[in-house]
């Protein structure tokens, strides 16, 4: 029976014939290699009574590349927060450069600028940081219990991406183990904004996802 | 005399609160942000657009609210996981969450990520199901495994982990959290 549904399987996946782009990198063919191309999203709890948010953008960056490195000033980074379960944003934070700073705006409410099209919510409060260039220690802005960061880190995501494609391009049936990490030495463009759980809902779940605008 | 110092101390009042509102006035001018900006890429939960969007679709996907998502790609889903895995093939096949392909379809649909303000945040941590995404979360394995792991998680073991379990470098504990650049 196993058998059968590993030939089962095989089958399967040549006809799917996809190749696997991880786990946001260079998903899209409209975003791919652009500066808008998220390739990751994380949220967790940071100190205590706070929440990380991280959008990363930009994958794939080797050591030599990464110097060079920038963000982009026409691309508004958007975190999405939904307090009450209907996958709409309640609240959102934006996060735009400009000549080597971030500015960081919110949390604030989506009022008026939920959706797929907006403005940047530059009446809200601010917290700017001075974007860390490549080899510098990382720069931290704070404005109270905020923290913010913005600029070349290492890539953390991790997966045999490359064995990956093999099993669904029919070339292997079963993943290598040791698996060997495809994003193993190379960097991308971090967004990193710790906040007070009380500024983004307090208790309960939140839906969160991140957002790459341009102009 | 007395009257000439309360007279001084009402003007040093003064002048002081106006020194105040000056200050306010003299904060950072913020540079011009006007305009408007349009979508082009989104992403709540790893993985999804990548995995379970057919290859025409993934830009549409890219520039759909999530609360239009479940409409627009729930069924899609469905079919791409009952294609893609034959541990979910037929309605009474179900992964490690008790969801079949129709049910696990729909969850994945909306593209958020839920965050727990309450307790442990964790893509997956044996306990704790999707209730954030830490940087050291294994979320490519927990994915496989409700993919290709069956009811029971070891259902296809050789599908169901990437045997890559961890970052090559040490996050950190501390803000900004992530390792610095190589």
């Amino acid at each position: 029976m196993k058998k059968n549904k590993l030939g089962l399987l095989t089958a399967f996946l040549l006809a799917f014939g996809v190749i696997f782009m991880a786990a946001d990198h260079i998903e899209a063919p409209a975003v791919q290699g652009t500066s808008a191309d998220i390739t990751d999203f994380y949220a967790f709890e940071g100190d205590s009574d706070k929440i990380v948010f991280v959008a990363n953008t930009q994958g794939l960056l080797s050591p030599a590349a990464s110097p060079d490195a920038s963000f982009d000033e026409n691309v508004l980074t958007e975190f999405n927060i939904d307090t009450d379960g209907d996958a709409v944003e309640d609240l959102i934070i934006h996060a735009i450069p400009r000549d080597g700073v971030m500015y960081f705006f919110g949390p604030t409410a989506a009022t008026g600028n939920t959706g797929l099209s907006g403005t940047v919510a530059a009446n809200s409060d601010v917290t700017i940081v001075d974007i860390t260039p490549y080899g510098s220690t990382a720069n931290i802005g704070t404005n109270g219990d905020i923290s913010v960061f913005a600029g070349p880190r290492d890539d953390p995501f991790f997966m045999d991406f490359a064995r990956y494609g093999e099993i669904i391009g029919g070339m292997a049936t079963a993943f290598n183990d040791p698996g060997a990490d495809t994003f193993a030495g190379t960097n991308v463009m971090s967004i990193v904004i710790e906040v007070p759980k009380s500024m983004i809902g307090g208790t309960g779940n939140i839906n969160t996802w991140v957002e790459t605008k341009t102009r | 005399m007395k009257y000439i110092k309360i007279l001084s101390l009402v003007f040093l009042a003064a002048f002081t609160l106006q020194n105040c509102s000056d200050d306010e006035d003299n904060t950072p001018t913020l540079p011009d942000f006007s305009g408007t900006f349009t979508t082009a890429d989104q992403m709540g939960r790893p993985a999804i657009n990548t995995v379970l969007v057919t290859d025409g679709r993934k830009d549409a996907f890219n520039t759909t609210v999530p609360s239009q998502q479940g409409a627009a790609f729930a069924s899609d889903f469905a079919t791409r996981l009952s294609t893609l895995s034959p541990t979910l093939a037929t309605d009474d096949d179900r992964n490690l969450l008790g969801l079949n392909a129709t049910e696990f379809g729909g969850v994945l649909a909306t593209d958020v990520l839920t965050v727990s303000l309450d307790g442990t945040t964790t893509f997956f941590d044996g306990t704790n199901v999707l209730t954030g995404r830490n940087l050291s979360d294994d979320v490519i394995t927990t994915e496989l495994t409700l993919i290709f792991g069956g009811e029971d998680g070891s259902e296809i073991p050789t599908l169901s982990d990437d045997n890559v379990d961890a970052n090559d470098k040490a996050f950190l504990t501390v803000f900004p959290y992530l390792a610095e650049p190589f």
